[in-house]
């Protein structure tokens, strides 16, 4: 048999029912771990679906930091009888199975190459437990028990979790006590410690556990939305839930009751984005949060944004497409869409978190840049980073901070001007000057539309005034060009020709694969696009590289197609690794992809 | 706030009591079609805001597509206008009423842009009781397109190319009943009398107003046999009666009131003088409003008028607890929860 073994490296599989308590026991595991002081990717792979299907929890444990999947399963925990057969056949040759021996195992289930750790979870409940709700939840902890023993972790991280979570309910706390030491107790009787160890370290600093859905939500509620609209739509529903938590906790007068925000569950996602912009034309922040359909839905609207110029703030959790797709299953496949979303020669503004760090920056930043562009910005998060807990920098407010509003005319400056055209390009930089509906008795007030329309709003089917207004939304685009984030790029070898480019969740396995890539003696340098349009340094990295590949998540190379066609590159130069099972991207992927196609 | 008034006056008409002239209402030249109902109808919007001294800027026009929805070009020039795209001026408005609670806001609609693509964001409207008052400027006709039959067509109507409606068409006024819409009135653009105080009603009613106007496409639709055209519709109309909106604390003129008027109190205190053509109903019954409206129907006739309101009406605002101060309005210090309650909340992820 293999031999595998590792300190502070392996994976674990936990295969459960949805809807049977698993999810917390599977994340206590995962919380003990980072408790631990040592670095670990948890990911939830769930079904589109509420209660009785198979989900599984995969839990990465990782001393030189990686926070990317990795593939082959060290150790699994099988605890779902539907999935049962299949999960051994996942296990890596030479890993290891833990079950519930509580049933004999099946001859065909029996694989030479894998070792097994029976824990009679099911008999131990019954021996303990009174109801059958309380032996479903135990088991879960017996499980976490077992595993903690043999990987040799501290119980103590484990009992103080549990005292934390059951805070409000303390008669729960001795019961999963004795649960996670039945766990225990047992493993250590009857098997060995594993060859996998879990040891303390202080590798964290003061980086915090979080979802980006939630990060985005505190991005939206410190950058002062006010208004937020949105349609239930796997996985991005948690975006919205996690925005109106933030308000009640923040933004009730607690000696009034009022609200100082409002969240319309709107009738669908083509409403949602009415309610944005409308909220955001007379005056008030606002956003939505969608995935790939919505998408589809919000086009028209969308167009309207850019060719009315009317700001609005668009978080999309993209999820598996086309059409329907995989609900519940991560992909980077929405690029095209949202950079062209609409009718006509229309364009879209596209930031790329990669951890939730950034979710809560750009979604913060994007209702700043929504106002000074007075367009839709979209901010292109997945499913993986947005349903996930990541391991992350701490966020951080500037309390100097202010909200920068853009070009919005005051009365006391519409009362001193000569004259104002709402689409009049002032400054020269495409960006005209837009006044908010009460502001001014007689001064200011216009007619928006999506129809085309002279500087000063007037209505027009004019060629000239057409062209020259939608020239200037072109110079906008331009001044955007300039302005918005540049990428990230790391030199790793001042000499090297290779370059990969990258954006959002694939980032932590790309720059985990240059590690691999130059324990092959291939040394890459590497660009982490974070913003569309593409800023002067990313053809810059282009034009000094001769060996390119864009990493992406999706089957057809959407965003190596935007790079070839918005900065006129041959195609020749750029090559693809693409991902689309989805599941979160690996490095030894992305590795693998490059030395066999090389 | 001062600003400077223009110089033109007109000679004859008076100015109302903040200040303002009629002109001052009124909009670009109109485009449409010499006849159009719709046309009447900005009329009618011009004269009711300058009757209730509205300052222009305190209120917002929002609209689909259509020729009804290019009419906020051509009332209200200095206020705010929204031509959004079909059918969605609804959601635009819900997004603009939640910004701020503190303007009028007044939404303008077309049959098609209403009751075909727009059908599902209207009942939302209605669902929500959104502030607004909603007018369909209604033609049973896609104007704009030039004349299809749409949803609000009724069966039987002939067509301009002489083709008759096989399908039912939506009464507005009866699926606002069924969702419990708290102010629904019908009226006819050539009725302006009738028509300006339902506007200045529908305008000072706390929750979603619909005024259904029918509105005859003189270009599509106003041929013999169609059942929206002017001669039809002069024909077959039957008026619950005429209102009257009484603003809060002024004189009710008793010569007006007789044994068939009711005064409905609003919630402003101001009131509704209804002046009804017969004692046997009651605006703000429900009931009443049903019974009524099918005794209509079934002898063809148009029924116009106030036709229910609700009294008690609690609009998204209130539903939703929002601030007085509008969120439009609210800055940093009262949205951003600050550095050291975010170190807090990373702390609760450790
Ligand atoms: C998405 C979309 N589909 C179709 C149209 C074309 N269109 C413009 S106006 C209109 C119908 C308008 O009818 P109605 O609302 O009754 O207005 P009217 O012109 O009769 O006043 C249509 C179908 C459009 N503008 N947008
Ligand atoms: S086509 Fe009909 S609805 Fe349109 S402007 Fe002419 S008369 Fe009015
Ligand atoms: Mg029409």
């Amino acid at each position: 048999m293999i031999d595998l073994k590792g300190i502070n490296d392996v994976v674990i599989r936990f295969a459960t029912v949805n809807g049977t308590g698993s999810a917390s026991a599977n994340n206590m595991f995962a919380k003990a771990v980072y408790k631990m002081g040592v670095p670990v990717t948890p990911k939830n792979i769930f079904p589109s679906n509420i209660q009785g299907l198979p989900t599984w929890y995969e839990v990465r444990v990782s001393e030189k930091g990686y926070l990317g999947r990795r593939e082959g399963i060290d150790i699994l925990v099988a605890v779902n009888a539907q999935s049962f057969a299949k999960d051994v056949q996942s296990v890596r040759s030479g890993g290891y199975l833990m079950y519930d021996s509580t049933k004999l195992l099946a001859d065909e289930d029996k694989r030479p190459d894998i070792h097994y750790i029976g824990i009679p979870m099911m008999e131990m409940c019954i021996a303990h437990y009174n109801d059958a709700r309380t032996h479903l939840l135990m088991k879960n902890v017996i499980y976490v028990g077992a595993l903690a023993a043999l990987l040799g972790m501290e119980i103590s991280v484990f009992e103080n979790l549990i005292q934390e979570q059951f805070k409000k309910k303390e008669k729960l706390i001795p019961g999963n006590i004795q649960a996670l030491h039945l766990g225990v107790d047992y493993a250590l009787k009857n098997y060995s410690l594993l060859p996998y160890k879990i040891e303390r370290r202080d590798l964290i600093g003061d980086r915090i556990l979080i979802e980006g859905n939630n990060a985005c939500g505190l991005g939206a509620l410190f950058a002062g939305a006010t208004v937020g609209s949105w349609y239930p739509i796997t996985p991005s529903t948690s975006v919205m839930n996690a925005f109106e938590k933030w308000c009640y906790k923040f933004r009730v007068d607690p000696e009034t009751g009022e609200h100082k925000f409002a969240i319309i569950q709107a009738e669908d996602e083509l409403a949602a984005m009415g309610m944005v912009l409308g909220a955001n034309w007379n005056g008030a922040r606002s956003f939505t949060a969608t995935s790939g359909p919505g998408v589809s839905l919000m086009s028209e609207f969308l167009g309207l944004s850019y060719f009315a110029e009317i700001p609005a703030v668009l978080i999309d959790v993209q999820r598996g497409g086309p059409s329907t797709g995989m609900p519940t299953r991560t992909q980077q496949s929405d690029l095209m869409i949202a950079a062209y979303a609409s009718h006509g020669d229309t364009k879209h503004v596209l930031l790329f978190p990669s951890n939730p760090k950034e979710c809560f920056d750009m979604t913060a930043d994007a209702f700043d840049f929504a106002e000074r562009y007075q367009t839709a910005i979209l901010i292109m998060t997945d499913l993986d980073l947005g349903m996930n807990d990541h391991l992350s920098d701490p966020l951080q407010w500037d309390d100097s901070r202010m909200y920068k509003r853009g070009k919005v005319l005051t009365a006391v400056e519409l009362e001193s001007m000569k004259s104002f055209g709402r689409y009049q390009d002032v400054d020269g930089d495409g960006i005209p000057y837009r006044t908010i509906p009460g502001t001014h008795p007689t001064k200011g007030s216009y007619f928006t539309r999506g129809s085309s329309k002279d500087e000063n709003a007037k209505y027009t089917e004019e060629s000239e005034a057409y062209v020259r207004n939608v020239d200037r939304l072109a110079k906008k685009w331009l001044t955007i060009q300039k302005e918005i984030y540049p990428p990230e790029i790391t030199i790793n070898d001042k000499g090297s020709k290779k370059g990969l480019i990258f954006f959002g969740t694939s980032s932590y396995a790309a720059i985990e694969a240059i590690d691999l890539l130059a324990e092959n003696g291939l040394h890459f340098n590497a660009m982490r696009l974070k913003a569309f349009p593409f800023t002067k340094e990313v053809l810059e990295f282009i034009d000094n590289h001769d060996e390119i590949y864009v990493i992406e998540q999706n089957r057809d190379a959407q965003c190596r197609t935007i790079l070839i066609t918005e900065l006129n590159i041959n195609p020749s130069k750029l090559k693809s690794v693409l991902n689309y099972d989805g599941f979160p991207i690996t490095a030894q992927f992305i590795s693998e992809k490059i030395i066999t196609n090389r | 706030m001062t600003y400077q008034r223009p110089n033109f006056r007109h000679p004859d008409l008076p100015q109302n009591k903040i200040g303002f002239y009629r002109k001052d209402y009124e909009g670009a030249l109109s485009t449409l079609c010499a006849g159009c109902g719709h046309d009447s109808i900005s009329g009618a919007i011009i004269q009711a805001c300058y009757e209730m001294a509205i300052e222009p800027h305190r209120l917002a026009k929002l609209s689909g597509i259509g020729c009804s929805s290019k009419t906020p070009a051509y009332f209200l020039g200095n206020s705010h206008g929204f031509n959004s795209v079909h059918g969605r001026m609804p959601s635009v408005a819900t997004g603009a009423v939640m910004a701020n609670k503190d303007l009028l806001y007044l939404g303008v609609s077309g049959d098609g842009d209403t009751a075909s693509i727009g059908m599902g964001q209207f009942v939302h409207a209605i669902r929500r009781n959104l502030n607004i008052l909603y007018i369909v400027m209604n033609n049973g006709c896609y104007g704009l397109t030039k004349g299809q039959d749409s949803a609000t067509a009724d069966q039987g109507s002939i067509n301009k190319s002489g083709v008759e409606n096989s399908f039912q068409g939506i009464d507005l006024i009866g699926l606002g009943l069924e969702l419990g819409a708290t102010f629904l009135a019908r009226s006819f653009s050539g009725d302006k009398s009738q028509l300006i105080p339902l506007i200045k009603a529908g305008l000072s009613h706390p929750g979603f107003a619909l005024i259904d106007v029918i509105s005859p496409c003189v270009t599509f639709n106003n041929n013999v046999g169609s059942t929206k055209s002017y001669d039809y519709t002069r024909e077959h109309i039957e008026a619950t009666g005429s209102i009257d909106l009484v603003p809060y604390k002024s004189e009710i003129t008793h010569s007006q009131i007789d044994g068939t008027t009711q005064i409905i109190t609003l919630h402003d205190e101001s009131s509704i003088q209804v002046h009804k053509l017969s004692q046997d109903w009651d605006p703000t019954s429900k009931i009443s409003a049903y019974n009524k409206m099918h005794e209509a129907k079934t002898v063809k006739e148009i029924l116009t008028g106030l036709i229910y309101i609700d009294t008690e009406s609690k609009d998204l605002h209130s539903v939703l607890k929002t601030s007085k101060k509008p969120l439009n309005a609210l800055t940093e210090s009262d949205l951003c929860p600050g550095n050291d309650a975010l170190a807090k909340i990373c702390a609760g992820m450790r």
